[in-house]
């Protein structure tokens, strides 16, 4: 699924609830990580729920993977995914993520007070793309 | 005996707030408690016609301000039933009053070969500040563990007292399980093994009447943002025998009797313990915060809590799929639960949509949350405005949490 099919999905989502329905249905789609990837390094730090993170460079793109124990934080990582993964280092660093998940109607669990991890989960992707930038 | 509480909604303004489009329910008094009206109009006349510095002025205005902050002073001692007022310490909070008696009292009495005995429930405020003092005295931390209900194990506390024991300083009311500890049997005991004992009384004097000479404790700290008052004030309740005999650890304006380069004189408690410039207004709305849960009767508080706190448990095991963490038959003003199909931050972002304020986390008691084997959990916690409709509320969304995950 690309972002232009995500925000078509959304569209037809009336309300808080089905949002809420079709996030969780996403985030339970989202494959698990081995157990092997869930490292301290691999963390990304959040008050309440856990969230893993690993990236993978190609060339330059960079690939991501995330996942929570917390079912909702693992569906805004699978839409982060589609916004983002596998896009250039140039693309990822200029993508305005808070302007698309504004579109989505999700845009309140990017505030960096909302504790959920996802915040900082959005940063380490954009910061790991900046610095692989400069290694071209 | 009861109260009438669409009155005392009427005094919360926050009660007519709404989240999300839909009435605020508000369940996270334990995290802290909302103001009522008439702390937060005593706070703001004050600021407008008695403030100026406390202990310091001659001239009228600071009078004025050292009267309003020492009669807070003499109503916090009514209502712990303190012998006297010299025995309530200002502080900015319970993590404040507790890291004062270790840095104080504790730097001066532990040393290695000491035992403090702590339980498994405690708070990390009650955990921390003996940890960091250890890291400089050597002594050693026991800690008596908490029964799969959520009790106090009397049994173990008793094993453990010795002559090593110097201070045991447990909670009064579990701010994860809501457990009552037995404090006063708890204080007896530790006398009679001849050591000191310290309350963490945030849950306490916030759900239950307590009276400092019936429980006989040597020091009681709570804070005064739990307690419908504001942020920044706490109390430190200290006896007078041991508190005179204590020397202070901060050291500033207003706690020294005389100050020269070469020796200088602490005054009389408890200025010894309040360096520098105090929160004079914060103490002040303190003041009218006990004045306002005085008014209504701490008795009459907890026994609609209780009736409250009962329901609220119930109505969360009658969902199904949710298990309360803490059973015990004596519980207080917190109820925390987590469920078999979704995790704690799902199910507080779900009743964040329905306008219900729980808190979700460890709740500062990481220990706690080990040993009954999850990492974080939901609390629904009240305060004297909360109903049985906001219970409901609760349950009603709780059931939403079931649709959506399970």
């Amino acid at each position: 699924m690309d972002f232009s099919e995500l925000v078509d999905n959304f569209s037809f989502l009336d309300g808080w609830e089905d949002r809420y329905a079709y996030l969780i249905e996403l985030g339970k789609a989202l494959p698990a990580m081995d157990d092997a990837d869930k490292t301290p390094e691999n963390k990304v730090d959040g008050c309440m729920s856990q969230v893993w993170l690993t990236m993978r460079r190609d060339g330059d793109r960079l690939f991501f993977r995330g996942e929570s124990d917390a079912f909702i934080v693992r569906g805004l990582i699978a839409v982060l995914q589609i916004i983002l993964s596998g896009k250039t280092f140039d693309e990822i660093v200029a993508e305005d993520v808070e302007a698309d998940f504004n579109r989505l109607g999700l845009d309140a669990h990017l505030s960096p007070t909302r504790r959920n991890g996802f915040f900082s989960m959005v940063a380490r992707v954009k910061a790991e793309a900046s610095r692989l930038r400069e290694t071209l | 005996m009861s109260f009438d509480v669409d009155t005392v909604r009427a005094d919360f303004p926050a009660m007519s707030l709404t989240a999300h489009g839909k009435p605020l329910v508000f369940l996270d008094s334990a995290a802290s408690a909302q103001k009522p009206r008439q702390v937060l109009d005593a706070m703001r006349t004050f600021y407008e016609t008695s403030y100026a510095n406390v202990h310091r002025g001659l001239y009228e205005l600071s009078e004025r301000a050292t009267t309003a902050y020492e009669e807070s002073r003499e109503k916090v001692r009514r209502f712990i039933n303190a012998a006297d007022s010299k025995e309530i310490v200002f502080t900015s909070g319970a993590t404040d009053s507790i890291n004062t008696v270790a840095f104080s009292w504790g730097a001066q009495h532990l040393s290695a070969g000491d035992e403090v005995i702590l339980s498994q429930a405690e708070h990390h405020s009650n955990i921390v500040p003996w940890q960091l003092l250890r890291e400089r005295k050597g002594f050693t931390i026991k800690v008596v563990p908490v029964s799969d209900r959520g009790e106090f194990d009397f049994a173990a506390y008793e094993r453990m007292l010795s002559d090593k024991t110097k201070l045991v300083a447990v909670m009064h009311v579990s701010n994860v399980l809501g457990s009552v500890f037995p404090v006063k049997a708890i204080t007896a005991a530790a006398h009679k093994a001849g050591a000191a004992v310290l309350i963490d009384g945030c849950q306490g004097a916030t759900h239950l009447p307590v009276d400092m000479q019936d429980i006989g404790c040597d020091f009681y700290a709570f804070s005064g943002h739990k307690l419908y008052g504001p942020t920044g004030i706490g109390v430190l309740y200290g006896r007078a025998a041991v508190l005179e005999k204590t020397n202070p650890f901060r050291g500033g304006g207003d706690m020294i009797r005389s100050v020269s380069f070469e020796k200088s004189e602490w005054a009389d408690i408890p200025a010894r313990f309040e360096a520098g410039t105090p929160p004079i207004v914060q103490a002040v709305g303190l003041g009218h915060a006990v004045d306002y849960v005085s008014k209504i009767g701490m008795s009459a508080v907890a026994g609609r809590e209780r009736e409250l706190c009962a329901a609220l448990q119930d109505g969360v095991l009658s969902v199904g799929g949710f298990r309360v963490i803490g059973t015990a038959p004596d519980k207080a003003g917190v109820v925390s639960f987590v469920s078999d199909f979704a995790h704690p931050q799902d199910i507080a972002m779900i009743l964040d949509q329905e306008g219900i304020c729980v808190r979700t986390g460890h709740h500062c008691a990481q220990p706690l949350h080990e040993r009954f084997g999850i990492s974080v959990s939901v609390r629904a916690s009240l305060g004297v405005y909360n109903t049985l409709e906001d219970i409901e509320k609760l349950v009603a969304a709780l059931h939403k949490v079931k649709r959506f995950f399970a």
